[in-house]
């Protein structure tokens, strides 16, 4: 009987995945690459914080940002508190401090939303979310309106062992130690009673009852704990920019991390990790390259919502059974058969998406010079050529992807037969 | 002398105009097996719905154990030591059959809302999942999904987790509805087993398993309580007869 919370095989996965987040600015040293990472770090925490409610206790929140806000703001307002004469060991604890504020929001708050489940919940954590925002543009005293508050995280005349938290890279460590200890935390979490009673409101909050829980009792415990971790997040966050405005708990902060969550797979408990990683570098990358970068990410939210509802660890979970059952090899062809016509259709769409964004920038169509460089390509956007080259590019790409997509199709349907099959 | 496991006294529920429960005086003695009989709509579900409160009571009194029970939660009532199963599967169906069996154990082994305990370390509730698991006949779907077991293994592990708290009071309501012959003995002789020293309330169609399990009858028509009695005394009863019984309890006496 295996019974203790970190088995061999599991101690081996964290100690892994450990090593790997600290190896990584030692591979990626560009600034840019460390905030990357940083950001990934602390939004790997929010979302984990999220799935808390969304997949274990099955409670749909838009206004989640509201916690990881209060945190962020709290955060900084300490900071300043203490002042120059503080010391870096304190600044380190300070995500605490975040914790414990989205904590106390979540006893005041939560008393309200989780009066109900379902959409009541969805609801009513939408107008909380909505009225601490709108608070935020009416205090500026404390949210420091539209510049929001900053500070300083170097203080004191001492190191802490050497840390004074100024360089990026020292941040970074900071977040690892605390989106470590955070998500050890949450994992520990889904281990005990409470955790394992969340699911089962989840799944049936009426046979809950008739269990002898109070369901109410349970959605507000995990809505709390939950509020804790996004604070610290939230901690994180300020600490990392060295500003809070009132963009960290509006609406769409609470909308970023439920895509976040819902994209890597609400189902598994690694699957916000994949998703915060994911859309954190869409957003930053993509983001940094084309203006369309909502476009994309919003028809990538619809492809997942259409193809893998579960989620990118719902993908993963299959393919491992696959693996398990000798079957991958068998996939793996037709995978790799399908990507290529896939990404003529990619290549198609985009053109089309980037030409058709640099026209309604009012590039292209003035007189003279009107070449327009898409990605390093000089195009001629008021003559037929590069759109019809666009076009065809995609019809060819969805045409191949129909056919080679509908071979892939039956394949797949008999591996997962097969996988079945073994099974019974 | 002790009070009776459930009295209800001038018992009525309404849902808006009409009355579905229409004034019930019942005891159900401790350790009985109570039988509730009834034709369709005669209001034996909504009676089990008063009882174990997830419907809120129109009129009149309930006592559990000699205890007003009357405005209480449905979890509240639960931790009394009273344990329901519904007539349509309700089962935590993304659970394995063995966590479906420990949720239904940790409450009453005082477990509470524990953040700080570890599932796996709990002995008590995983020996006491076990033990329902091999009562119901589960054992060998411990870890399968609970949502994709056959349909009458769903109605097994329905009064797995109805009796996995030890509650000492049991409503079954329709426990062998839709199963076959073979499946339905296999049902009566388990809950025969499982309910060994408790009192048992069920609802129930079948008469075959009804006056071979039940101590007492009760027959509801209307809302109201017509006749209480041993099964002898019900097949012999004018009045069941002639409300609702008559043909069914022939065939019955015939085979």
């Amino acid at each position: 009987m295996n019974s203790a919370l970190f088995p061999r095989g599991r101690l081996l996965l964290w100690g892994g995945c450990l090593a790997l987040v600290i190896a990584l600015p030692l591979v990626f040293k560009s600034g840019f690459m460390v905030s990357l990472l940083c950001q990934m770090g602390i939004m790997v925490v929010f979302a984990l914080s999220y799935n808390m409610l969304l997949g274990q206790t099955g409670l749909l929140s838009f206004g989640h940002a509201v916690y990881y806000g209060l945190g962020a703001f709290i955060t900084m307002h300490t900071l300043n508190l203490i002042g120059k004469d503080g010391s870096p060991l304190l600044v380190a604890l300070l995500p605490l401090v975040g914790g414990l504020a989205g904590l106390l929001a979540g006893v005041v708050l939560g008393y309200v939303t989780t009066k109900k489940a379902g959409t009541t919940f969805a609801m009513i954590s939408l107008g909380i979310g909505e009225l601490v925002a709108a608070c935020a543009l009416m205090f500026p005293g404390f949210f420091g309106g539209e510049g929001g508050v900053s500070g300083n995280r170097v203080i004191g005349k001492e190191s802490f062992l050497g840390f004074t938290w100024g360089p990026q890279v020292e941040m970074y460590g900071l977040i690892v130690v605390w989106a470590f200890l955070a998500t050890v935390a949450m994992f520990a979490l889904t281990q005990t009673p409470l955790g394992r009673m969340a699911n089962a409101v989840r799944d049936n909050p009426e046979r809950a009852e008739f269990v002898g829980y109070d369901t109410q009792r349970v959605r507000y415990l995990m809505l709390i704990l939950s509020g804790f971790f996004a604070g610290i997040a939230g901690g994180l966050t300020a600490l990392n920019y060295e500003i809070v405005t009132a963009e960290t708990l509006n609406a769409h902060t609470s909308g970023v991390v439920l895509l976040m969550t819902f994209v890597g797979g609400i189902g598994f408990f690694y699957g916000p990790i994949i998703g915060a990683i994911l859309i954190t570098v869409m957003q930053i990358v993509i983001g940094g390259m084309t203006h369309a970068w909502l476009l994309y990410f919003g028809l990538f939210f619809l492809f997942m919502v259409l193809m893998a509802p579960g989620g990118i660890a719902s993908v993963i979970a299959v393919q491992h059974k696959l693996w398990a059952a000798g079957l991958f090899g068998r996939m793996l062809p037709h995978y790799l058969v399908t990507a290529l016509p896939v990404l003529v259709l990619l290549a198609g769409l985009i053109g089309l998406i980037e030409m058709g964004y640099a026209l309604l920038a009012g590039e292209g169509v003035g007189a003279g010079d009107t070449a327009t460089r898409i990605m390093t390509v000089e195009l001629h956007l008021n003559t037929p050529g590069p759109w019809l080259a666009a076009l065809a590019t995609a019809a060819l790409g969805l045409a191949l992807t129909r056919w080679i997509g509908g071979r892939t199709r039956v394949a797949w349907n008999a591996s997962l037969s097969t996988l079945h099959g073994d099974k019974t | 002398m002790t009070a009776p496991a459930i009295r209800m006294q001038g018992l009525k529920k309404n849902f808006g105009a009409s009355e579905i429960i229409r004034g019930v005086d019942l005891d159900i003695h401790r350790g009985e097996r109570h039988a509730i009989i009834g034709p369709n709509g005669a209001g034996k579900s909504t009676l089990f719905h008063l009882i174990s409160a997830r419907l809120p009571v129109t009129a009149g009194a309930i006592e559990l154990k000699g205890e007003n029970v009357v405005g209480l939660k449905p979890f509240e009532i639960a931790r009394r030591g009273l344990s329901r199963s519904f007539q349509i599967t309700n089962i935590f169906h993304n659970l394995s059959v063995f966590e479906n069996l420990r949720c239904a154990v940790l409450w009453s082994l005082g477990y509470r809302y524990s953040f700080w305990q570890r599932l796996a370390g709990l002995k008590d509730a995983r020996q006491r999942a076990e033990a329902v698991m091999e009562e119901i006949g589960l054992s060998r779907r411990r870890d399968t999904p609970a949502g994709i077991l056959s349909y009458a293994e769903q109605r097994a592990l329905e009064i797995g987790i109805t009796i996995a708290s030890g509650a000492d009071v049991i409503l079954l309501d329709e426990p062998t509805a839709g199963m076959s012959n073979t499946e339905t003995e296999e049902a009566v002789a388990m809950i025969r087993r499982v309910t060994e020293d408790k009192t048992l309330v069920m609802v129930e169609h079948d008469m075959g398993v009804v006056f071979g399990l039940a101590d007492r009858i009760s027959v509801l028509v209307y809302g109201q309580i017509i006749a209480t009695d041993a099964p002898a005394a019900i097949r012999c009863n004018a009045a069941v007869q002639e409300a609702y019984l008559g043909t069914s309890l022939h065939s019955e006496n015939a085979s």
